[in-house]
């Protein structure tokens, strides 16, 4: 089950689909951190909205992405996590350490803009 | 415990329509969760412990794939008095837990390898039993009850 | 489909001679009996929340139930009867000892009309009390069974409902949400809580929720649990969690099973609270030092 990749402007954006097995997971990391390194990209919006079950795989594989991608230079963002699976992530005791997340696409755009207006800001002092 | 699973349904005193899902691969773990979804709706339980269900059933499969190669999930309707409930059961004869106690002992949270995420699964769910033994196999037992008013 | 019991006294040929006679009689007498029964609720000052009119209807009801469950000696129909009685008297205000007393009074009224008929027969009178006592007690039981189930149900719906009420999530400005707690929470309400919230969260796409537990007066180590959980899950939906009327002892609880309060967003009192969360929502870009990694 291929996850599309959409890029728009300088982000890519994984709207995930459907369920998504172990397998998908690794290639959904593998694909990100490839299309990362191509095109530059300076943020990932992980769309999780679909998903009616995240676990510890998912979970990991997640903070994975999210790690080998700054090391590229960029940020990512979860949104989408519903209700149900937020409530089921802590139970579980998951804490999505070093990952960011918002409420939904829109959000997590505007975070990565933020993000970016920040780290131009610093750039720019580094620069005086 | 053991002969426990033995025993035919009726003399257990629960219901009969059980569902089992053979595990082997991880698209077996997908299918068991969706199947013990779609049980646990039936019951009548909520949407929120519709998905602590699947997550605990999505972790437990996953145990099987990873460590044991195969083995299988069984899900069945629980009646005791006025309340209703799901059992599930995760089987394999896979390699056993050498250390039982560390396994179940919380504080992997924070750490990247979660291990069998077993303390986890405890806390999604209100019953948890387990029985392990080296080179003979895992069977993890665990319960929920459905709140009176269904929420 | 159960059948009624007889007194071991009569045989079951005669006894089902004895309710068919049983049944005549009380065929025939209904108008009668009806108004007896009617007027001695009256008197006995039951069924006050009713008019003399609805009582009358009522009553004629019930005793065409009662007649044709002694008649086929099958009692769903006088169970959904009664289930549907209770459902409409219930919203009256008509209690308990209400609906039992006037089931013990239709049993009395009958009664007395069968001693006044067979007061000249007394071993056919005994005959057709043995039939009698054992069906109509039945029938008193289930429908005053049938109120008092129809009555716990309805408390239980009116608890899950003030439950519901006394916990609510409030959206006072855009993207602001406030959830003020009163009381001391159980378990079952904890949960409620959070899943209200979390939907709440995602309908009105808020970024901030004040969580104000001013009027909390205790809270033990799983409800304090609970709240950090509720307040994680919330991060994950990318809002921030400023919580307010923090107690020195559920803060104290709260260090009791490893929270760090440093990370957790306090603010003193309600008031403050939303000041803060309106800072929040006014700014442009992410303040620096957050401890939350919510966007």
């Amino acid at each position: 089950m291929q996850v599309p990749i959409l890029k728009q402007g300088p982000y890519l954006i994984a709207s995930i689909q459907s369920a998504l097995s172990d397998e998908d997971l690794v290639q959904l990391r593998d694909a990100l951190v490839a299309q990362v390194g191509k095109l530059r990209s300076r943020g990932v919006i992980v769309d999780v909205t679909v998903l009616d079950v995240m676990d510890s795989f998912a979970t990991r594989t997640l903070c994975d992405i999210a790690h080998m991608i700054r090391l590229r230079g960029a940020e990512m963002v979860i949104v989408g996590i519903q209700p149900e699976v937020a409530f089921a992530l802590v139970r579980l005791g998951l804490k999505l350490e070093g990952v960011s997340t918002a409420l939904d696409l829109e959000e997590g755009i505007l975070y990565l803009d933020r993000k970016m207006i920040d780290s131009g800001k610093e750039m720019s002092i580094r620069e005086r | 415990m053991e002969g426990f699973h033995n025993l035919p349904p009726r003399n257990r005193g629960e219901g009969t329509e059980e569902v089992f899902v053979p595990i082997k691969s991880d698209r077996d773990i997908i299918i068991a969760r969706q199947r013990g979804k779609e049980l646990a709706a039936s019951i009548g339980f909520s949407s929120t412990d519709l998905t602590l269900i699947a997550t605990a059933i999505s972790e437990l499969s996953r145990n099987i794939v990873i460590y044991a190669k195969s083995g299988g999930i069984t899900m069945k309707p629980l009646r005791q008095g006025g309340r209703k409930g799901i059992r599930v059961v995760a089987q394999d004869e896979g390699p056993g837990i050498p250390d039982v106690s560390r396994a179940l002992q919380d504080g992997f949270s924070t750490s990247r390898s979660l291990g069998l995420g077993l303390p986890g699964v405890r806390r999604l769910m209100d019953a948890f039993e387990l029985v392990s033994e080296v080179n003979r196999g895992t069977t993890v037992t665990v319960r929920k009850w459905a709140t009176p008013e269904g929420g | 489909m159960r059948k009624l019991s007889l007194a071991p006294s009569v045989s079951p040929s005669s006894a089902h001679e004895l309710l068919r006679e049983l049944v005549a009689h009380l065929q025939q007498n209904r108008t009668l009996l009806r108004e007896e029964w009617a007027r001695r609720i009256t008197e006995a000052k039951l069924l006050t929340a009713m008019s003399k009119d609805e009582i009358f209807a009522e009553a004629t009801a019930v005793y065409d139930n009662y007649v044709e469950a002694l008649e086929s000696g099958t009692f769903e129909a006088l169970q959904a009867y009664a289930r549907n009685l209770s459902e409409r008297i219930i919203p009256r205000g008509v209690e308990t000892h209400e609906v039992i007393g006037i089931v013990l009074l239709l049993r009395d009224v009958l009664a007395r009309s069968l001693f006044a008929k067979y007061q000249n027969n007394f071993a056919q009178l005994n005959r057709i009390l043995d039939a009698y006592e054992p069906a109509v007690n039945r029938i008193s039981n289930t429908v005053a069974v049938g109120f008092v189930q129809e009555r716990e149900r309805v408390i239980r719906e009116q608890q899950e409902a003030i439950r519901v009420l006394s916990t609510p999530v409030l959206q006072v400005r855009e993207r602001l949400l406030i959830l003020p707690i009163i009381g001391v929470i159980d378990p079952q309400r904890a949960r409620q809580l959070t899943e209200q919230l979390l939907r709440g969260i995602r309908t009105n796409r808020a970024k901030v929720v004040v969580i104000d537990i001013t009027g909390v007066p205790v809270m033990d180590a799983n409800v304090a649990n609970h709240l950090v959980q509720t307040v994680e899950a919330t991060r994950l939906l990318g809002a921030t969690v400023i919580i307010t009327g923090l107690s020195p002892e559920i803060a104290q609880t709260l260090v009791t099973i490893g929270v760090d309060l440093s990370k957790m967003y306090t603010v003193g009192d309600l008031q403050g609270g939303i000041e803060e969360a309106e800072r929040l929502l006014g700014y442009k870009v992410t303040p620096m030092g957050e401890n939350s990694h919510s966007a």
